[in-house]
């Protein structure tokens, strides 16, 4: 299914020891590469079927008034759309991402824990067949919000536990996947990559890993004990038994507010490898953004009261929070300088991936502003759970999360599948995704400050116009990832499209993109630094091409570029 | 099929003229406003503060923004490898990552402040004129009048079901303004008065927010939690719930009628009244053993301190029990004394009907008095006033 498969079978060098072809090769992979194709596939696979739901939500509120979905339904629409996209589209596709890159970037032979690999992948597969299944049991899916809140939980019919369960196990397998990452990061750098020289995608990952260990183990505490009030005779958020629904807000919390920067970090870090590469300048302040990302990281574990500023905390509690939430601006804010600072005086070009990186860069700040507007705590009276709430987050993670993985996608592409993407065809796709994503999702601040409430199935007549426009958005932007999958990703995966070089974004100068995957050529083979590769000063050329020879018969005029003899000057 | 191409039609519409006419729908005063574009106009001084916040934020995130951008839209324009831009080497400073931490960390700060301010004030719910309580019910709210001018008007507040019906039509036709917002019985406040709202709910969170008022606050089942406000100005202002509480959450809306302070004394008496009426029927034909039960619970809540409850009395407080008045065949007699007072004896026509048959038949038909007459409430009307 994949050009990455094509080469290897003919370079005799690869083939140290049989692995399993045909569905075997997907069921029992521990190559890193595979299962990060499983992780991004079955990402965008649920990301198709969030948006499905998405899409219905939208036809629904394309009017005031009740015409497709009864209330129930759409409730129910609402949460699957939530949980489907936070724990099936973008943690799982972050995830293969770093299945891909991290030992590429790194120079380390795969993952450190192959098996475990596979299992953590395997174990989201009947988890979202449970999930989304849940919508055909008796009762239809759960409908108590992605936050799923105490005590309307304990209302729930049976797909409750589904989705409970669903829940635990891709917890488990996010826990897997966070460990298989820090350990590989820790221990498998090629020799001479200290951390410090460590490419960004890899150091937001390690810090996102260690988010992930942190809190999703609070998350399964909290629906466990969900699960326990409903079943066995807990009172843990019952106040009919003098439990604290409360209390469930600020444990949910304390594992959302990190899980809103496990979701945002490794974007963090795939637009600090792109925007160097097409600004043909190394990142600037690459010490600084360690730092940033790590505050960043270390903040977000005392910030999550500010989900909760309407519930009623001590004034002290509330202005707690409210300072720590504004305090995250400045690491995030000095990410945004650094970069600027990258592209000033670089030499830029605009590829897909530039062009997502930038849209992302320009787009999340708004995202990051009305992150800030929120933070304050009497504006956050008017605005919480409104739709100024949905623009917000939509703005941080569509515009943020999904525009990174895009830019990442066109970005590495090349090296996954040994072609290049149609360039019109990726231009196309961000100029339709980010005006459909501004039509969609502007207006909903006016409804937000406008005091409509989100959730709700039916809102007054006079927020009509603006949902009316956020609908034909919304329709647009769900077809502009249909053409993304049709035109621009299974062309790809075919094989179908010009030769990538092993190097497509450097120019014959060798300047552009840097890092240890461009040492390997294109696509990747299936083995990859066997042998620890000998490293430069900078830890982003191979020295020694013994690790590397050119496996491809040579193209008749465009011999990819070899190893550069200019990086072993250093 | 038919909601569908419904669509198909409003989309070709939207797409030959945009605009509101489509539904002819106007503002809601105190509502949302056609393609309102801000927040609502402050009716409370903490709402007025929350809107200056807003600007003062928005105002200030938009000058970084474009400041911000300016620069990267310049970097775009001029250092393009297409003009023949070469790249530049540097890369770190450790002088422009100070000053540039710096400073986003002093414009918090500048912008902490007045938030501090106001949301200090905001949570200050002493001194109240009127206490209310909020109830969350699925799918409605509850009031109580819990202290101030008012106390003790108690009701509840649902969504008219007409317009349930609407939003199950689609909200086709000629739909009213207040699509979504119009209650049986509104919240009904003073102008100028502090008002403290506890919210508390029944079942699940909801959460009971008004907009103009600057108000929200979750209503937490077991838990009281509350706000508060100072209407500045009489009229309506809407609200909706605020948090998800199942499958109604859309339809329990909030309608707080703000009202000068002589048209809210007026409208508790009228309230006050309409409760009394409704507590119980006075035309209601009540049993021996039913009446005397309820008799002894207001016996002991009203007579038992002077009376005692053994009926004797004490010192000048005549005793009950043995008394000729109450043991008299003219059951009149003691209705008139129990509403009119006599000597010591303070008049009880405060207390309805119902109570005041109930306590005479009580003392009528106790201790050593076994007359085995019975008063109805139609009786004691029947004397009020003579």
């Amino acid at each position: 299914m994949s050009a990455v498969l094509d080469h290897h079978g003919h370079d005799a060098h690869d083939e140290h020891h049989a692995h399993p072809h045909g569905w075997r090769r997907w069921v029992f992979a521990t190559n890193h590469k595979d299962i990060g194709t499983l992780y991004l596939l079955f990402s965008f696979t649920m990301l198709m079927v969030g948006g499905l739901l998405a899409m219905l939500i939208r036809a629904e509120l394309f009017q005031p008034g009740l015409q497709l979905v009864n209330p129930e339904l759409f409730n129910q629409l609402t949460t699957m759309h939530g949980l489907i996209m936070v724990f099936g589209a973008i943690m799982p596709a972050f995830v293969g991402f770093a299945n891909w890159m991290v030992p590429l970037q790194i120079g380390a032979a795969d993952m450190a824990f192959a098996r475990m690999n596979n299992f953590s992948f395997w174990l989201l597969i009947p988890a979202a067949l449970m999930l989304v299944g849940s919508f055909f049991m008796p009762g239809g899916a759960p409908a108590a919000g992605w936050t799923l809140y105490a005590p309307l939980t304990l209302q729930m019919g049976p797909s409750m536990d589904a989705g409970i369960f669903a829940m635990h196990i891709m917890g488990a397998s996010s826990i897997m996947g966070s460990i298989n990452i820090i350990v590989t990061i820790l221990n498998m750098r090629a020799p001479g990559m200290s951390l410090m020289k460590m490419p960004m995608f890899c150091w937001t990952w390690l810090i996102t890993a260690y988010l992930l260990i942190a809190v999703m183990p609070v998350l399964a505490g909290a629906i466990t004990m969900t699960l326990t009030d409903r079943h066995f005779g807990t009172v843990f958020f019952n106040p009919g038994g003098g439990g604290d629904p409360v209390m469930y807000q600020h444990i949910f919390w304390f594992f959302g507010h990190p899980e809103v920067y496990i979701m945002i970090l490794p974007a963090f870090g795939i637009i600090s490898q792109v925007v160097p590469a097409f600004a043909r300048k190394r990142l600037f302040g690459y010490a600084s953004m360690v730092y940033a990302t790590s505050s960043i990281a270390i903040l977000s574990f005392i910030v999550w009261a500010h989900h909760m500023f309407t519930t009623g905390m001590p004034v002290t509690g509330q202005l707690f929070f409210m300072y720590t939430t504004m305090l995250i601006a400045v690491p995030t804010a000095v990410k945004i300088f650094n970069w600027i600072a990258t592209m000033w005086q670089g030499s830029m070009t605009f590829e897909s991936p530039m062009l997502f990186a930038v849209g992302f860069i320009f787009v999340f700040t708004i995202g990051g502003f009305t992150g800030l507007i929120l933070a304050m705590a009497p504006i956050d009276l008017q605005l919480q759970d409104t739709y100024y709430v949905v623009a917000h987050f939509h703005y941080v993670l569509v515009a943020g999360s999904l525009f990174a993985m895009f830019s990442g996608f066109y970005y590495w592409v090349p090296k996954w599948t040994g072609v290049m993407y149609n360039e019109s065809r990726g231009k196309i796709h961000f100029w339709w995704t980010m005006i459909a994503f501004n039509i969609t999702f502007f207006p909903m601040h006016f409804l937000g400050l406008a005091g409509m409430p989100r959730r709700y199935a039916d809102y007054p007549m006079q927020f009509a116009d603006f949902n009316a426009i956020a609908s034909i958005g919304a329709f647009g932007f769900g077809l502009a990832q249909v053409y993304f999958f049709f035109f621009v990703v299974l062309p790809c995966m075919r094989g179908q499209g010009p030769k990538a070089s092993q190097r497509p974004w450097n120019d014959p100068d060798g300047k552009g993109a840097e890092g240890l995957e461009w040492e390997v050529p294109s696509p990747a083979p299936f083995h990859t630094f066997e042998t620890p590769p000998r490293l430069d000063a900078t830890a982003t050329k191979v020295l020694d091409a013994r690790v590397q020879p050119e496996p491809h018969a040579p193209a008749v005029h465009m011999p990819p570029p070899q190893i550069q003899p200019d990086g072993s000057k250093a | 099929m038919k909601s569908i191409s419904n669509k198909l039609a409003s989309l070709l519409l939207l797409a030959g003229a945009f605009n509101g006419a489509a539904w002819a729908v106007g503002d809601l005063p105190g509502g949302p406003a056609v393609r309102q574009l801000n927040l609502h106009p402050a009716v409370t001084r903490i709402a007025a503060e929350q809107h200056w916040l807003h600007w003062f934020m928005m105002i200030t995130c938009v000058v970084i923004f474009i400041a911000v951008f300016s620069v990267m839209f310049y970097s775009i324009w001029k250092h393009r490898k297409s003009v023949g831009h070469k790249p530049a080497n540097f890369h770190e400073s450790v002088t422009v990552e100070v000053i540039w931490t710096i400073i986003p960390f002093i414009i918090v700060i500048l912008m902490a402040l007045p938030a501090t301010k106001v949301l200090v004030a905001s949570k200050d719910t002493t001194n109240a004129d009127v206490t209310i309580k909020a109830t969350g019910y699925q799918w409605k709210w509850g009031y109580d009048y819990l202290t101030g001018e008012g106390q003790g008007v108690a009701f509840l507040s649902t969504l008219d079901s007409t317009h349930r019906e609407m939003s199950n039509d689609g909200a086709k036709g000629d739909i009213p303004d207040n699509y979504l917002f119009k209650v049986d019985n509104p919240l009904v406040v003073p102008v100028n008065k502090k008002v403290r709202i506890i919210t508390t709910a029944n079942d699940v969170i909801h959460a009971w927010g008004v907009p103009s008022l600057g108000v929200k606050q979750d209503a937490i089942p077991g838990f009281v939690r509350d706000t508060w406000f100072r209407a500045e100005q009489t009229g309506d202002f809407y609200g909706q719930c605020f948090e998800l509480c199942g499958k109604e959450h859309a339809y329990m809306p909030i309608h707080v009628k703000v009202v000068s302070a002589a048209d809210y004394t007026a409208w508790v008496g009228g309230e006050m009244k309409k409760m009394a009426a409704k507590q119980d029927d006075p035309a209601k034909v009540w049993d021996l053993p039913a009446i005397t039960a309820r008799g002894e619970k207001v016996y002991a809540a009203n007579c038992a301190a002077c009376h005692q409850a053994n009926g004797k009395g004490a010192g000048p407080i005549k005793p009950l029990d043995g008394s000729p008045v109450v043991q008299d065949a003219d059951k009149t007699k003691q209705i008139h004394i129990v509403l009119n007072g006599q000597g010591a004896m303070p008049a009880w026509k405060q207390l309805s009907d119902t109570d005041l048959a109930a306590v005479i038949s009580y003392t009528k038909n106790n201790w050593s008095n076994k007359t085995g007459q019975l008063v109805q409430p139609a009786e004691v009307l029947a004397q009020r006033g003579k």
